[in-house]
């Protein structure tokens, strides 16, 4: 169970909080928000790897942002840990329910009426005023398990909560993606058919992996949430999906540290791109998309088993 | 005796077209079945329709005595009636190895597998001998996709044959293998599928392998089952040879004989 991968991680987990903690606020910020974004391309990952791709993965991502500013605001609810919960339960139930019938639908379809729903809820946000419209509104100030950390503080907690629990996160789908359960997915990818004639139900395999794809996005919104201390209806919309859907070719499939890897990246990328090129920085960024599409079908992370490979040699 | 799979009356029908038509067959326990007919007779909607691929349009199907008509797919797999497919079913990107892992894993109890590693020393020995087992230990890291025809139906029914099926249906189990190496094919399958006690029922067009292999022999035709009985008796039928058989393959069966 501790493989390669396991190790590479932790090393990964220490090599980024050694960073988070030297670098400047603003620089630890952008990583805490690449790592719970991280989380919801991981989902996505999950998705993908069964041949399912989702342009309303905002849906998830904003139920869990929502449910946290929510528990907050009309539960007093502030811990870190019960929101995180709270947020993998919304979002998890919803794709329990939605899955019934999202499960029945593969490409271009599955990934339309995703957007749909994502929609939807952006839709209902945008209208309620009791939750912000399109203003949203403000999350309380997180604690921890009673720790309550002092302003200065705070960033540095977030930081170290987003970062160990990417860390677990990521294993956990490596060894999901490596057992049966996981490795159906490919196998529901390459012949459905085939994977109905051992016994297994594609629909159901799906259903789950979606709510797996919703849990992940729901804990990267509870995360992103809580680091931005406010939540609105852009959270949901369908651009954040797409932003999502971006990072996830640009990271490619080939390892659970890839949305991580390249949600750093884009995050980075974004940052710099707007500052130096504010009016044209979406350019920019669509030449890097169209440089790796060309150049890396696999995305980054099969340029880097593409080097090891060549060391192996 | 209870037969072990039985078609009472079984029909089926898209728009006008009658595919099949009021099939009635009995299997006995054990059985080596051999279904003949020329294309379009019927063969592979009758193997649909056991299989769960095709809802009757009319009639019964049983295993066991039980009613399982219109059961979908997955339920009848699990039940323990498998199959093949003329144009095999594998899952062409990942390697031999690895279809057979996952036709294993999924073999248990799916839920419980969450965190069991597909690949492990066990798992990977116990597909080793699988894939020995059906002669195809050369291609064990060779992806599916890349296999010549008759390795690949190979495959496909050992993946069927992992889940411990108590009958299999095969269509078409020798296409694509050339001519002379067929027979050799089918003895090597069959003595695997004999040594596990499962009841076979295979389509099959080549006549000398439906003779040397069959135990029975069902022809049909149009839809309708035309003769049912020894394969001598079905194969030198004077109706199967001029509707099933066909002027060809009566030729060259007249030649031979």
């Amino acid at each position: 169970m501790i493989d390669r991968t396991v190790w590479g991680l932790f090393a990964a987990l220490l090599v980024v909080l050694g960073a988070g903690f030297i670098a400047a606020d603003w620089a630890q910020f952008l990583l805490v928000l690449a790592l719970a974004k991280g989380m919801v391309v991981l989902g996505l990952l999950v998705l993908m790897r069964a041949g399912l791709v989702s342009f309303g993965q905002g849906l998830w991502y904003g139920l869990g942002c929502y449910a946290a500013g929510m528990a907050g605001n009309f539960l007093g609810v502030t811990d870190a840990f019960l929101l995180l919960a709270l947020g993998i339960a919304a979002s998890t139930t919803v794709a329990f329910i939605l899955g019934f019938l999202l499960s029945r639908y593969r490409e271009i379809f599955f990934a339309l009426l995703n957007m749909a729903f994502s929609m939807i809820l952006f839709g209902v946000l945008v209208k309620t005023s009791v939750l912000g419209s399109t203003d949203g509104f403000n999350v309380l100030t997180p604690t921890f398990l009673g720790y309550a950390p002092s302003e200065a503080a705070l960033g540095d907690t977030v930081f170290l909560l987003t970062a160990v629990i990417s860390f677990v996160v990521a294993v956990l789908i490596h060894w999901y993606l490596g057992s049966t359960m996981g490795f159906i997915g490919e196998a529901i990818r390459e012949n459905e058919l085939r994977v109905e004639y051992l016994g297994v139900s594609a629909r159901r395999a799906v259903h789950i992996k979606l709510m797996i794809a919703a849990a992940l996005s729901g804990i990267g919104g509870v995360l992103t949430a809580i680091a931005v201390g406010h939540v609105d209806p852009e959270m949901t919309y369908w651009t954040t999906s797409g932003e999502f859907v971006f990072v996830a070719i640009l990271s490619g499939t080939g390892s659970v540290a890839a949305p991580f890897m390249g949600s750093i990246i884009f995050e980075v990328l974004r940052t710099y791109a707007y500052e130096y090129s504010p009016y044209t920085w979406q350019m920019l960024m669509g030449a890097v998309m169209l440089l790796v599409i060309i150049f890396l079908p696999g995305g980054l992370w099969s340029a880097l088993s593409r080097s090891r490979k060549g060391e192996g040699k | 005796m209870t037969p072990v799979l039985e078609a009472r009356g079984l029909t089926k029908t898209f728009g006008a077209v009658t595919a099949a038509d009021d099939i009635h067959v009995a299997v006995a326990d054990g059985e080596i079945v051999g279904i003949i007919g020329a294309n379009g007779a019927g063969k592979t909607t009758f193997v649909n329709m056991v299989t769960g691929y095709l809802k009757p349009s009319a009639g019964q199907i049983l295993y066991r005595g039980t009613d399982i008509t219109g059961r979908d797919s997955r339920e009848i797999t699990k039940l323990g009636i498998h199959r093949s497919f003329q144009i095999a079913q594998v899952f062409p990107d990942i390697t031999v190895l690895d279809n057979v892992l996952v036709a294993l894993g999924v073999a248990g109890d799916l839920p419980r597998t969450i965190f069991k590693p597909l690949r492990s020393p066990k798992t990977e020995a116990a597909a080793d001998e699988i894939i020995a087992r059906y002669g195809i230990g050369e291609y064990r890291n060779v992806k599916a996709g890349l296999l010549p025809q008759g390795v690949r139906k190979l495959l496909d029914i050992a993946m069927a044959m992992v889940g411990d099926p108590k009958i299999i249906l095969l269509d078409e189990p020798t296409s694509g293998v050339s001519a002379d190496e067929k027979l050799e094919a089918m003895r090597g399958l069959l003595k695997v599928l004999k040594d596990d006690k499962v009841t076979v029922l295979f389509v099959e067009h080549d006549m000398e392998i439906v003779g040397e292999f069959a135990q029975r022999v069902i022809a049909f035709y149009d839809g309708r089952i035309l003769a049912d009985g020894k394969p001598d008796e079905v194969l030198s039928d004077s109706s199967v040879r001029e509707f099933v058989i066909g002027p060809e393959l009566h030729r060259r069966s007249a030649g031979k004989d």
